[in-house]
């Protein structure tokens, strides 16, 4: 086994570390704090933060990626190993070698033949054309007729298994926290849930297809679960990549004023000027075209799809950078005339310790916000990008790249709607978990829509 | 009033150079004409002879921005710069990469375009208020916090499965229209109805919680409360007092989109096989044809900028307050 260490695995890891930094450096401030509180002191904030940790730690899972060691071969010189040129994660290892069995073609949920007729030879060495049974599906059954009664049982016997491992994770929580005042029984409620379905998805997998095959015979749940990692990553990626373009813009363009506004408005209103998805399709496309052009930078296949994700991700970070620009610019313009910043002026206070201590402290409401808000409309953008062909690499797993793959099906007949599905609900979960939780986010952080909401309540 | 429209137009062509200058370097900077020649080539013909073939046929072979050899003022004009970008100006978009003038072809396809984004924009502005007056009648009731919901579900589902899901529910499995495709003269509403519906019902989730909180916005204001008390209706006060106070708002989302309706949308028009400006993007940029999307480039930042100009005059429509000088 040799670990291999993808740019975006680095980036994602460090990502997640800083994040870390910044939640704990804002609890210190009790304002912030309290607003925290408003938001997991609903169940929703609850219920959607667990989910979203969900996805993010299976994307973790999923990044952490090595290459198997081959078996020797015979004749080989001794002590030198090769190494597989496919690439696992630890995600692959936990899903039990879920994205290893493939079939032929399509095939349906829990079925046992192939979707499509194909010739085949009986044992007299007829050739005869039938649905021929599939490879790793319902190979323990002796008798076909028994499927549904077996994936009862082994439904039933998995769900045990997993309230059992929910009760082992949800215990020693219940212990710590049964006397916060956080609703904390509504993450349980998930957590069961979440636990029950992967223990129920991973040994249902060994036996059935849970969600079928697609067209080269892929397992759909499979592929479903790697999209995560791609959602999730370009979802923080890309904006973590415009943050630090915005705020230093938009806050230097507010404090400086004069010359360095004009200069920053005319960039942003030049950037927003031009249609976004133009902008981004030839961005794109350039660097396709460097990539097809040096070849020979990547070792392994995945490494070039890396290469090219990281791009997208860098590609729509700096063409998105306007909107948080000209909202931070706005802000900062207000906070400078206040009468705290006019007295950090008079008692001398350096500019840059007047940006840092009063200024950036008093807009991070507005990155968080942005922050949560890009989020799923970034995981919803890659679809379309992915459509339209500029998107991930094909032959990185994500969403887009399976609903651009299945966008015929749904004409065949009869009709393969399992692909579509699986995509479907895999994203619908992740973005409306993260659009509820934004929603939250920003009713507390938003000064404008925290008043709303006290007045609605009082009313 | 048109000493200001005057003035905005002079503002616009510092952004328009922007613009170019920036689709210029992405072009022909990042990436040299040879490179552009060697992934348009294909990987046959690429010999030295061949990419300078491909290059003089389509006019890269010039120098980028000062070409010495050429007499006089030439030496600025004979650049890829002046012919490839500054032209752009005086709406010479050249030809593409496959030979064909792009001028016309706009100018054909801006008008199937149209005819789905228009009615899209119009019915979905009004069925966005429609709902959104009708939550905000509800405001702090049940229905209201359900409805917030339903619209949080509906923004969540992608653009691509509104698309798919209503060609495989309405042309498919009811037959009431046809997949797809268009024809100007025969019947075209019967080829438009399903692309219309379909980006109304997508846009009801984002557009309809939009208008939701503007309006709620207005209902917490006092000037409601004393309506109120004096009386009013629930219905005088949506439509007297709280619709026209939330349109500045409403006009500053919604103006600024009117001109670049021209450019159609990409996933509708190519789903749909609607042949407008929005599909003959996607064809450009599946061929890799440069030429056409640096003139999209640039058609769709003027119409952005023209919907900037239109939005500052419909402020002074919407409140007669503001004057602008």
């Amino acid at each position: 086994m040799k670990p291999l260490l993808l740019w975006s695995d680095a980036l994602i890891y460090l990502l997640v570390i800083s994040l870390c930094l910044f939640f704990l450096r804002l609890r210190r401030d009790p304002q912030t704090r309290e607003h925290w509180r408003q938001v997991f002191s609903t169940r929703i904030g609850m219920v959607t933060m667990t989910l979203i940790l969900v996805y993010v730690g299976i994307a973790l899972l999923d990044s952490l990626h090595f290459r198997r060691a081959l078996d020797p071969v015979a004749g080989s010189p001794d002590g030198e190993v090769f190494y597989d040129g496919k690439v696992s994660s630890v995600l692959d290892v936990m899903l039990g070698g879920m994205g290893e069995r493939f079939e032929r073609t399509y095939s349906a949920p829990f079925a046992l033949d192939s979707f499509e007729k194909q010739d085949m030879q009986d044992e007299a060495g007829q050739t005869y054309r039938d649905f021929p049974p599939l490879k790793h599906a319902g190979q323990h059954l002796e008798q076909p007729e028994h499927r549904w009664r077996d994936v009862l049982t082994r439904s039933a016997s998995a769900l045990l298994w997993g309230l059992l491992l929910a009760a082992l994770v949800i215990a020693p929580q219940w212990l710590l926290l049964r006397r916060s005042p956080y609703p904390w029984s509504a993450s349980w409620v998930t957590q069961a849930v979440v636990i029950c379905l992967a223990v129920w998805l991973v040994s249902i997998s060994r036996y059935y297809h849970v969600l079928g095959t697609d067209l080269g015979g892929a397992d759909v749940a499979y592929q479903s679960i790697k999209g995560i990692r791609t959602g999730v990553l370009l979802g923080t990626l890309a904006t973590l990549i415009m943050l630090p373009i915005a705020v230093t813009l938009g806050v230097m363009a507010g404090y400086f004023k004069g010359w360095v506004d004009d200069v920053v408005q005319y960039l942003y209103t030049t950037l927003s000027s031009i249609p976004g998805i133009l902008l981004i399709a030839a961005s794109v496309l350039l660097f396709q075209v460097y990539i097809d052009l040096n070849p020979d930078f990547f070792s392994v296949g995945l490494q070039k799809a890396d290469a090219r994700f990281l791009a997208l991700c860098f590609i729509l970070g700096v063409t998105s950078w306007s909107s948080l620009c000209r909202l931070i610019r706005a802000e900062t313009l207000k906070i400078s005339q206040l009468g705290y910043v006019q007295a950090a002026h008079a008692f001398g206070v350096s500019h840059r310790r007047i940006l840092t201590r009063h200024i950036l402290p008093n807009v991070t409401h507005i990155i968080l916000i942005t922050f949560v808000l890009d989020f799923s409309a970034l995981v919803l953008a890659e679809a379309v990008l992915s459509y339209i062909g500029v998107g991930i690499d094909p032959t990185m797993a994500s969403w887009g790249n399976m609903i651009n793959g299945a966008r015929a099906e749904l004409s065949r007949e009869p009709v393969v709607w399992w692909t579509l599905s699986g995509a479907f609900f895999f994203m619908f979960v992740l973005v409306l978990a993260a659009n509820l939780f934004s929603d939250l986010v920003r009713d507390a952080f938003d000064p404008r829509t925290a008043k709303l909401a006290k007045g609605s309540a009082a009313a | 009033m048109l000493a200001y429209i005057i003035r905005r137009l002079f503002y616009a062509i510092p952004i328009l150079i922007g613009v170019n200058l920036l689709t210029f370097l992405l072009f022909f900077v990042v990436n040299s004409p040879d490179d552009m020649a060697v992934s348009q080539l294909g990987q046959k013909y690429v010999t030295p002879e061949g990419i300078q073939a491909w290059k003089r046929k389509n006019g890269y072979d010039l120098p980028l921005f000062f070409n010495p050899e050429a007499p006089g003022s030439d030496a600025l004009t004979e650049t890829i710069f002046f012919t490839k970008s500054v032209r752009l100006f005086a709406f010479d978009f050249g030809r593409s990469e496959s030979g064909r003038d792009i001028t016309t072809d706009v100018s054909t396809r801006m008008w199937p375009s149209l005819a789905v984004a228009l009615p899209t924009f119009v019915v979905g502005i009004w069925v966005n208020i429609c709902v959104a007056l009708m939550v905000v009648m509800f405001h702090a009731t049940r229905l209201d916090r359900w409805a917030v919901f339903v619209f949080v579900a509906l923004m969540s589902i992608s653009y691509l499965f509104y698309i798919i899901g209503g060609q495989y529910l309405v042309a498919k499995t009811w037959k009431l229209v046809p997949i797809s495709g268009f024809h100007g003269e025969i019947q075209p509403w019967k080829f438009l109805l399903l692309p219309v519906l379909v980006g109304v019902i997508a846009g009801i989730g984002a557009g309809a919680r939009w208008y939701c909180t503007l309006f709620l916005e207005e209902a917490n204001q006092d000037y409601v409360r004393t309506a109120r008390a004096k009386g009013a209706s629930e219905i005088r006060i949506l439509f007297r007092h709280i619709l026209p106070n939330a349109l500045i708002p409403i006009l500053t989302g919604v103006v600024v989109v009117i001109p670049s309706l021209f450019m159609g949308g990409l996933l509708i028009e190519s789903f749909f096989g609607i042949p407008g400006l929005g599909s003959y993007m996607l064809d450009a940029i599946n061929a890799q044809d440069f030429a056409i999307v640096r003139a999209m480039v640039f058609i769709g930042s003027i119409l952005y900028i023209v919907g900037l100009i239109l939005t500052d005059i419909s402020y002074t429509w919407a409140d007669p307050r503001l004057r602008l000088s």
